[in-house]
């Protein structure tokens, strides 16, 4: 469980996100959700702690521990349990799929390679990739790029995993397979997973927990039920702000 | 202000690379790749580079030399100590700034603009030590492997100059090569080059580092890689040069 209380982000005296207070729990799939510029990404970089909360009340809490209060040196313990998939992917271009997803491992374990190659293959497959080993990053689609992404994410099997916009850039048909496949991964895995996304599909489909963020401040939480007969006007404008989705509702 | 904040988030990104690395072997297959990739490709320019211009050191020398009453070995000593003191160890470093200098400037820019260094530091890495240290010491350690070698194929250059065109009998010329040398200007030398090699690979990882942007940033990161470095190589020689010869 993750517990964001009372943060705020200013940049340059500019406030971008404003006492956020939120639980992502255990288990599910937390999804926060917003227009672009809402402060989506920031309230999880300040999650990851990639970036840091204005000074005053806020605190991140990962599983009872303060993360936010740690010096940059004991964060990298906490970090070792998190898994980020970044929007591009951010996987290393002068690696192959293989050593993407080994590079966890060779940095944290004192495994044998064939351990290692076996922990890899292990993973590519829970991803559904296989015989992409020896590609490079610049020689596969994006889908297989979010995938290997996954992948290395949950070599180590993280109890947390962070995901930045999974499906931006996707055909509709691979978004909604890696947005299945995270979700999947989170029951399996038993991980808090929190999605940053703005494609209302992934709201519909796996939207256990959400949070809607509007100019910085949190205005709903609920599940995908819930949302569909929200009374909360900025979140009715977000969600059916399309004519196919008015008619879905 | 910028000047001291720019100073002031240089120091601390070196207090960052210049830890203990996570993982000993991880480090070594980073600096071998390093070795590769910021000395021995450089080889082949730097080889021709200096081999033309210690041709050209021995015929200028000569050109500028008709007073009978100066000795023929005159050649061989100016091409020897011009090598030596100034074009192997600067002019090469600042060579190596623009070709090395941009390479790691783009390379580490490239992979903050495409989030793969905050991928680092959120599977707790320390991407400053895993990017930056690697360069610093692949770079220290082979630059002056790189200036020894640019000293003898300068000096093999003038040989050649030599031979070739007659300017002066070739034993007089080796025997310029072996007059009045001072092996302290070796020494000299390879300071000056380690102290370079630091400035060239600290400078352009610290340039790379703190992009912020797209790929028009990354590219005027390179630039400025090799512009900085190239002036405090200038800078730093005339420090050295006034602090070791003097």
């Amino acid at each position: 469980m993750i517990e964001v209380k009372n943060i705020s982000k200013s940049f340059d005296g500019q406030k971008v996100l404003s006492n956020i207070s939120t639980v992502f729990e255990k288990g599910k799939t937390n999804l926060i959700i917003g227009q672009s510029g809402s402060g989506k990404t920031v309230l999880m970089k300040c999650c990851i702690g990639l970036l840091d909360i204005d000074e005053g009340e806020g605190k991140i809490v990962f599983d009872g521990n303060c993360f936010s209060d740690l010096p940059e040196k004991k964060k990298r313990v906490t970090r070792k349990e998190m898994g980020v998939l970044f929007q591009g992917g951010a996987l290393f271009d002068s690696f192959t799929v293989e050593e993407n997803v080994m590079f966890p491992l060779n940095m944290f374990t004192k495994m044998s390679l064939e351990e290692k190659r076996d922990k890899v293959n292990s993973v590519l497959t829970h991803v559904n990739l296989v015989n992409a080993n020896n590609k490079f990053p610049a020689e596969i689609s994006g889908g297989m790029v979010k995938r290997v992404a996954i992948a290395r994410a949950i070599a180590l099997n993280p109890k947390y995993l962070f995901c930045d916009e999974p499906n931006s850039g996707l055909d509709p048909k691979t978004a909604e397979l890696i947005d299945v496949l995270i979700s999947e991964l989170t029951e399996e895995f038993k991980m808090t997973t929190v999605i940053n996304t703005h494609d209302i599909n992934s709201v519909l489909q796996i939207g256990q927990k959400i949070s809607y963020i509007h100019e910085g401040e949190l205005w709903w939480e609920g599940d995908k039920d819930e949302i569909m007969h929200t009374e909360n006007k900025e979140l009715n404008e977000f969600v059916f702000a399309t004519e196919l989705t008015r008619r879905a509702k | 202000m910028k000047f001291l904040k720019d100073v002031g988030e240089f120091v601390s990104l070196m207090l960052q690379a210049f830890r203990r690395p996570d993982k000993g072997k991880v480090f070594r297959r980073q600096l071998m790749m390093d070795f590769q990739a910021l000395g021995t490709n450089s080889i082949g320019i730097v080889a021709i580079i200096s081999l033309f211009t210690g041709a050209i050191i021995a015929i200028q020398t000569s050109y500028n030399m008709d007073n009978p009453f100066l000795s023929d070995n005159l050649i061989g000593f100016s091409v020897r100590q011009m090598m030596i003191l100034e074009f192997s160890p600067t002019i090469i470093s600042l060579i190596l700034a623009g070709k090395v200098g941009s390479s790691i400037a783009s390379e580490i820019g490239t992979m903050r603009v495409t989030e793969q260094i905050d991928a680092l530091k959120v599977m707790g890495i320390n991407p400053a030590n895993y990017l930056i240290l690697p360069k610093i010491t692949a770079s220290m350690i082979y630059n002056p492997v790189l200036i020894i070698f640019s000293i003898f194929l300068g000096l093999a250059g003038g040989w050649a100059a030599c031979y070739v065109t007659g300017l002066v009998p070739i034993p007089a010329y080796v025997e310029g090569l072996r007059s009045w040398f001072e092996p302290f200007s070796v020494t000299y030398a390879l300071i000056k080059t380690v102290v370079f090699a630091f400035i060239i690979a600290a400078v352009s990882g610290y340039k790379g580092y703190t992009v912020k942007g797209g790929s028009v940033e990354v590219g005027r990161a390179s630039t400025q890689a090799v512009v900085t470095s190239s002036m405090l190589i200038i800078l730093f020689d005339l420090i050295l040069t006034q602090m070791l010869l003097s």
